[in-house]
């Protein structure tokens, strides 16, 4: 009840038109479970693969702090690129349209109802992020739990460079991708929950739960390590 | 006097000779050698050279200075890529990494110099020597056939100007005309390769030629991904393709370039384009280097060296090497072992133990893609598979092209880690 009290009196004061058409945020919560594998939002969200999503409308674009952005997010920061909600819908809709050689590998939603029911969900924590509804979430969507123990394991980078061989005939090292998403700056203990969720098949991609069928936990750590640390 | 000279100009030559030692050091890095710049030979030279940061001397020798893709050459039939977006130049590997990049035909090895003879006559030291020079054909592996007659009845099968020919001809063939294609024997290069390029001529047709038909002549009981070509033929192309296997003659083949004929098993077709792809052997340096045996080139799998000389390696298509398929893939990741185990050997750096991986994705029809992939380990025979998937039959739309999507990006992946 909260939140969607909260939900009326931002558009209210936001004013936005396209808003009252009804979007639905909790048809957009579903909906970000596919950004969350990558980007977390609500209390307590930090930068993982990709940058937070709190008080997204209106941030300027590459502006959380410490986060690394490719060199085109980086352009458009610069060209003075602000998140609000037609820059978001264009971007949500197809990122690489909006900024050619982004990171983010993601194909974007065609469908216009998605794109306003996401929207509705995203806008629920801007503006007020002191006032985000829900307590607990941070909306990051768990696919897998990897034991402390081998999130502990220090990779050797030498090694992973070279491990990395197996990535790079498909994941380019600059960061560019599509139909293939990049894999470089992912936090190292984001990385290293993907193989292993790939390694015993919690992910479904065969390409992948075969490459990482045959890596060792070191191994894994190696390639963490090695693709944290490229630019 | 006179011996003190003596003893004089003797110490100063001695010095000389002791002074000179760095420069000639320093002049003298080890140098590489690689010959082909493709799959295997563009992403050994990079990564040597990118990874041993100038200390290693390396030249790239490769007769085309715009080098085309014979993967996705298929998909420029089917019309879904250009023959632009094939190309790729070797600027970056000169700029960018210091690879001394010469356009030339290697046409000897004198393995006891160790040097290479250039067509233009120049030769080149070498500490190692990489051959990577792709596929040729096997002199009257198809009755009536040759080179001479790759114009009027192209093998397409390396990328340019035969796949653009293949193009046209299919083009301009008549309504209800006959596409053949004699399929090749194993092993050759890219095992799915004959049938994506059916199904990109169906694709073709379907759209300007919907009567024509497509006649596979093959000497192969079976071949890659079959299920999953077989499936999408009668999905996309039903009663277009019919395909004439061993059991029924499509090993005893004979063309006629002049009339367009092909002959199966005695049977005479009267076709309109006949694209022939003949048996392969290794591309013609390795035999001129003399370290084939039959077609191929046997090699060690640990490090890519040739069974019959240590200071070479052999990669991709011409390698006799085991389990892996005869891929730009399968090339690009042996040169990564190659390159590693080189740069050790010339450098003292860390060898990492060998390990490969090839995955093949192929175009039945507009967003069906499909793939097959494989990882594998170097034993002391050869390089043995390990684990491996295809794509299965009857799978969504929706798998299908994002399997499509994927090979888009694997294209852009494995082009930018060759010459980027």
């Amino acid at each position: 009840m909260r939140g969607r009290l909260l939900f009326t009196a931002l558009m209210l004061t936001a004013g936005l038109a396209r808003g009252e058409t009804g979007g639905d945020p909790e048809n957009g919560q579903r909906l970000f479970k596919q950004c969350s594998s990558c980007h977390q939002v609500g209390q307590g969200a930090v930068d993982r693969i990709g940058p937070h999503l709190n008080d997204i409308f209106d941030r300027a674009a590459g502006a959380s702090e410490g986060f690394k952005y490719s060199q085109d997010m980086q352009h458009a920061a610069a060209g003075g690129l602000i998140w609000d909600y037609d820059t978001l819908d264009s971007f949500v809709e197809n990122p690489r349209g909006l900024v050619s050689r982004t990171r983010m590998a993601f194909r974007g939603l065609p469908d216009e109802q998605d794109r306003v029911d996401l929207l509705a969900y995203l806008r629920q924590f801007s503006a007020n992020p002191a006032n985000i509804p829900d307590a607990t979430p941070a909306a990051a969507f768990v696919e897998h739990d990897v034991a402390p123990e081998i999130l502990a394991i220090v990779g050797d980078p030498a090694y992973g460079e070279y491990l990395s061989g197996e990535c790079t005939s498909c994941h380019q090292i600059n960061g560019a991708g599509d139909g293939i998403p990049a894999i470089t700056n992912w936090p190292k203990d984001d990385f290293v929950t993907a193989m292993h969720a790939y390694k015993v098949g919690v992910r479904a991609h065969p390409v992948m739960q075969m490459m990482a069928g045959r890596l060792s936990d070191e191994e894994i750590a190696s390639l963490a390590a090695y693709f944290e640390s490229i630019q | 006097m006179e011996f003190n000279r003596r003893a004089f100009l003797g110490s100063a030559a001695a010095t000389a000779g002791v002074l000179a030692a760095p420069m000639v050091r320093a002049q003298g890095k080890p140098r590489v050698v690689v010959i082909g710049g493709g799959a295997g030979g563009a992403t050994a030279a990079r990564y040597i050279a990118k990874d041993s940061a100038g200390a290693i001397d390396v030249t790239l020798v490769e007769p085309s200075r715009t080098y085309y893709t014979c993967y996705f050459s298929n998909l420029y039939l089917g019309g879904f890529r250009t023959m632009e977006s094939l190309g790729h130049s070797y600027g970056t590997l000169a700029a960018a990494y210091g690879i001394n990049v010469v356009h030339d035909w290697a046409i000897g090895v004198d393995r006891d110099a160790k040097t290479v003879t250039l067509a233009g006559g120049a030769s080149l030291p070498y500490d190692r020597l990489i051959l990577s020079p792709g596929i040729d054909f096997v002199d009257g592996a198809v009755e009536g056939w040759g080179v001479s007659a790759q114009n009027a009845m192209p093998h397409a099968y390396k990328a340019g100007s035969q796949t653009e020919l293949l193009k046209a001809q299919v083009l301009a063939m008549p309504q209800g005309g006959t596409f053949a294609m004699v399929a090749p024997p194993n092993p050759y290069r890219c095992p799915p390769g004959p049938y994506e390029r059916v199904s990109m001529v169906a694709h073709l047709l379907k759209q300007t030629n919907p009567t024509a038909k497509i006649l596979i002549a093959d000497p192969k009981e079976s071949f890659s991904k079959q299920g999953l070509f077989e499936e999408g033929w009668n999905a996309h192309y039903a009663g277009m393709i019919e395909r004439v296997g061993p059991d029924f003659g499509g090993a005893v083949v004979a063309v006629d370039p002049v009339a367009m004929t092909l002959s199966i098993d005695g049977v005479v077709n009267s076709v309109d384009v006949c694209n022939v792809i003949p048996a392969m052997k290794a591309g013609r340096i390795a035999e001129i280097a003399g370290i084939t045996e039959g077609n191929w080139a046997p090699v060690n799998a640990a490090d890519m060296s040739s069974k019959m000389d240590e200071n070479i390696h052999v990669l991709g298509d011409a390698a006799a090497q085991g389990d892996m398929p005869k891929s730009g893939f399968s090339a690009n990741s042996q040169a990564k072992v190659c390159a590693n185990a080189v740069r050790g050997a010339l450098t003292g750096s860390t060898i990492f133990p060998a390990r490969f991986a090839n995955t093949c994705w192929s175009l039945i029809a507009p967003n069906d893609g499909v793939k097959v992939g494989a990882t594998y380990e170097a034993t002391d025979e050869k390089i043995a598979s390990v684990a491996g998937f295809v794509s299965a039959t009857g799978e969504s739309d929706e798998v299908r092209q994002a399997t499509y999507q994927e090979s888009i990006g694997w294209y852009d992946g494995i082009v930018s880690d060759m010459f980027s």
